[in-house]
């Protein structure tokens, strides 16, 4: 008989630890190296848990897309590369996938996105940084600015995401959170959390201002980058209502910005 | 032949700004209604027949019947695609509307 160690890691993203679970220390070293700050010692206050089945490597085919459904109280989560599964009742669920940071990677921010949901928070396409202890929010999809925008971020903003970032509601407003979700800039964001002070929708353009956007306009352009994978009905009435309270709540303005340290001047 | 239009239950709307914003929780498609598209989704009871909905478009739009009954029939189809909105030629009741197939 051979025994094989189960080592544990608690990977801690907008203040809800899940406790990952495998049998290889080769896998939990990528895991610790992958997700550095927001892997925390387990404690007894966990909530959710996952047990990893590693298999071998296989070919992946490039048009299986994401699937997230309901059956029988549980979440099935399936994508080319990893099949997994997660029952809300009891908290815990296992992930079936190669040895590799992408597949967990992709299978926390499906959890994360789900549990957001019943907060009245969401994981959305945008930088963030936090600068005089307010949280700022740059959103837009691939090629906006988030990434650009990251990187020349000054000395005293620190940065949360260049690709997405963690929103929940707090008592007096919103907060964001830090995540490592990382984008081109493949860099983990600071393991932070802060009020936000408002959301900026990238454009980029010959110079830098601020132009105001109308509720509606701020709504749907808000929508348009959440991150939402689940096809349920109720969840995603849930993530509409969500948004709709954050763009009544929190400041929505375009930031219309050339690619040059300057633009944080108007980040204050 | 009557006919009534309902709101789905599963639709998420809200006020915003002054207009009504709705999304189909199905497809995620967005719309924002207009002051005659409010008008009708706040008519679309399942029991108030079109007929009457459309004399309150007249009335409140100052539009002849023949252009609110074809304002009306296109807004209703579009919802209905995106399954926003039931027709029937019953009235609808939340009864009805849970026996409904979707």
């Amino acid at each position: 008989m051979t025994l094989t160690a189960t080592h544990e890691l608690a990977i801690d993203i907008g203040g809800m630890p899940i406790l990952v679970r495998t049998d290889s220390a080769e896998f939990a070293a990528l895991l610790e190296d992958r997700y550095g700050s927001f892997i925390h010692a387990p404690s007894s206050d966990r909530i959710f848990s996952l047990d990893i089945d590693l298999i071998p490597p296989r070919t992946i085919l490039e048009d299986e897309d994401v699937s997230v459904r309901l059956e029988f109280g549980r979440w099935i989560m399936t994508r080319g590369d990893f099949r997994a599964e997660f029952d809300p009742r009891t908290g815990h669920g296992w992930v079936r996938q190669s040895p590799n940071p992408y597949s967990i990677d992709g299978v926390l921010r499906i959890l994360h996105s789900l549990f957001l949901a019943r907060e009245g928070g969401f994981l959305v396409h945008a930088a963030s940084a936090v600068r005089n202890g307010r949280a700022f929010l740059f959103a837009g999809v691939s090629g906006a600015g988030k990434t650009t925008l990251s990187r020349l971020a000054p000395p005293d903003a620190e940065v949360l995401t260049d690709e997405i970032s963690y929103v929940r509601p707090s008592q007096t407003s919103y907060e964001a959170f830090g995540t490592p979700f990382a984008g081109e800039l493949a860099r983990i964001g600071a393991n932070l959390r802060a009020p936000l002070a408002a959301l900026y929708l990238l454009v980029q353009g010959p110079e830098n201002r601020i132009e105001p956007v109308d509720p509606t306009e701020a709504a749907r352009a808000v929508l348009r980058n959440i991150l939402f994978f689940a096809h349920d009905e109720e969840l995603v009435g849930l993530v509409f209502q969500s948004v709709l309270d954050f763009v009544a709540r929190v400041p929505v303005q375009r930031l219309i910005f050339t690619p040059d340290a300057r633009v944080w001047e108007l980040i204050v | 032949m009557t006919t009534y239009v309902a709101r789905s239950k599963q639709v998420a709307a809200r006020m915003l700004g002054g207009e009504m914003m709705i999304m189909s929780p199905r497809d995620t498609t967005l719309f924002n209604l207009n002051d005659v598209g409010s008008v009708i989704w706040e008519s679309a009871d399942g029991k108030t027949p079109l007929d009457d909905i459309v004399a309150r478009l007249c009335a409140e739009f100052d539009v002849a019947p023949e252009v609110a009954r074809q304002d009306a029939e296109t807004f209703i189809h579009e919802l209905t695609e995106h399954g926003i909105m039931r027709v029937s030629d019953q009235p609808i009741t939340a009864e009805s509307a849970r026996q409904e197939p979707t």
